[in-house]
């Protein structure tokens, strides 16, 4: 069983387990257009809530993706480094970010599910 | 501008809101972004077909008068009288010090009518400073009221035709007056063959209508444009070059007769001769930077050592390249093309390397 939470910066984390992997929303992605670039964090690195964890380039600007939680990056989309367009395609697929383990699940438990999230980009 | 009730309005914005169009602040207008093909590949239609760009931001004056062309020759560094019938002309507004106040086009119309299309936010400075140069000239200086569309890239000339608009005859950087309150220039912004067409407004929809009926037209948004200039090579006012630039450092020199540096005339001639004669001590140049990861206006630039030696002024992904782009100004020591810097992205150092410009190669038709 999986759950995915969705945050007012449009990120999605998707919980399965002990892990959680997260990307940008198709609202996101197609606000920022064609994706050039992404960097990506170490795995290993620990992350804060509301910290800027992976940034997305898109031909015009780059913007940052923030951690939804506090924990520890456990994977990164490798894929991404020669096809950052993967974003585009599939931000809730192929395009997620990177995975991580949570220090506290209950941080998200503020965060709004797929209808809330859906009717705040409406 | 944050509240949009204070952004100029496109007259054609119906259009490009049907057309799906997002939306962005530029220079004080609401202007079309992208379309939802997207960036990438408006870009890349630009230069396999024809992108169609509603550019009525940009401001056309009309330089009327007895005097309009020693008038225009006091204003930019430019010989107006020699300029032929029909002859467009890259040139600059000019401070005392030879910043640089704005890029032009200016074209002769006949004897004593000159075109001149300034950028959008430059119109209300480039107005009150010519018509302060203005003082003293038998001339005229009129802004206009119209739809500037440009049409750009391989197939532009054609869809013209079918659009009934054969402009076949102009060449690069020559244009005509095709109809009443018409300005039609073979000249642009992306590094191809392409025409710029300024209209009245009341005949502009149904034009740009005819021209997207053609399977070869779409509409491409500011963000393409700004790929496709940068590619080219060519620079943003504002950006690439400023009042804090001069054309010796910006590199376009070339826009400037020899003749003219040396005998002046024109607003800044002498301050410009002293940088000449000093040695411009940056220049703006073309920059690659190795990998994938974009280096955007407004990065340092570092040699080897880590000493600061320039700053990028223009950056993102070209997508004709197909790898990130950017332009800049470094010490002049530096601006051999190979020499390696490093750009300093987000605490990263990213190595560059200078590179020629245009990233990729001018379509013109030349005639």
């Amino acid at each position: 069983m999986s759950k995915t939470y969705f945050t007012e910066d449009h990120e999605w984390i998707r919980v399965e387990g002990g892990t959680a992997t997260v990307g940008i929303t198709p609202y996101a992605q197609e606000q920022l257009g064609d994706l050039v670039f992404v960097e990506l964090p170490e795995a290993g690195k620990a992350l804060a809530k509301g910290e800027t964890a992976v940034v997305v380039e898109s031909v015009k600007a780059a913007s940052d993706v923030y951690a939804p939680a506090d924990g520890e990056v456990a994977e990164v989309n490798e894929a991404l480094s020669s096809d950052p367009s993967l974003v585009n395609t599939a931000p809730m697929g192929d395009g997620w970010l990177w995975k991580m383990t949570l220090s506290d699940e209950s941080q998200l438990d503020g965060l709004m599910d797929e209808a809330a999230y859906k009717k705040s980009v409406a | 501008m944050s509240a949009g009730d204070t952004q100029k309005h496109l007259p054609l914005e119906a259009m490009h809101e049907e057309a799906g169009a997002r939306f962005g602040a530029f220079a004080g207008w609401h202007m079309p972004l992208t379309y939802p093909t997207g960036v990438m590949k408006e870009h890349l239609h630009t230069r396999e077909k024809a992108g169609l760009f509603d550019i009525s931001h940009m401001q056309l004056f009309a330089v009327e008068g007895a005097e309009a062309a020693a008038f225009l020759s006091r204003a930019c560094p430019l010989d107006a009288a020699g300029l032929g019938e029909g002859k467009s002309k890259y040139t600059v507004l000019l401070n005392e010090e030879a910043g640089i106040i704005d890029d032009l086009i200016v074209t002769r119309l006949d004897a004593e009518r000159f075109m001149v299309v300034a950028n959008a936010g430059n119109a209300a400075k480039d107005e009150a400073h010519l018509n302060a140069v203005a003082e003293g000239f038998d001339v005229t200086v009129t802004p206009l009221e119209r739809v500037f569309l440009a049409l750009q890239g391989p197939e532009a000339e054609g869809v013209l035709i079918g659009a009934g608009l054969d402009l076949s005859d102009l060449t690069f950087m020559t244009a005509a007056e095709p109809r009443q309150d018409w300005f039609a220039t073979r000249s642009g912004y992306t590094g191809e063959d392409g025409f710029e067409i300024a209209l009245p407004l009341g005949e502009a929809q149904a034009f740009a209508e005819k021209i997207l009926a053609d399977e070869r037209a779409q509409w491409i948004g500011l963000a393409a444009r700004d790929s496709l200039r940068l590619e080219a090579g060519l620079c943003l006012h504002g950006q690439d070059i400023d009042e804090t630039t001069d054309p010796a450092s910006a590199a376009i020199l070339w826009a400037i007769p020899k003749r003219l540096r040396e005998e002046g005339g024109f607003i800044g001639a002498d301050a410009l001769r002293r940088i000449i004669a000093e040695g411009a001590k940056e220049r703006r140049v073309g920059l690659k930077p190795e990998g994938r990861q974009p280096v955007r206006s407004g990065v340092p630039l570092m040699n080897e050592e880590g000493r600061t030696v320039g700053r990028v002024t223009s950056g993102g992904f070209g997508p004709s390249a197909g790898h990130p782009v950017a332009m800049g100004y470094v010490a002049t020591a530096l601006t051999d093309a190979g020499t390696p810097l490093l750009a300093e992205v987000r605490g990263n150092r990213v190595p560059v390397h200078v590179h020629p410009l245009p990233f990729t190669p001018h379509r013109y038709r030349k005639g």
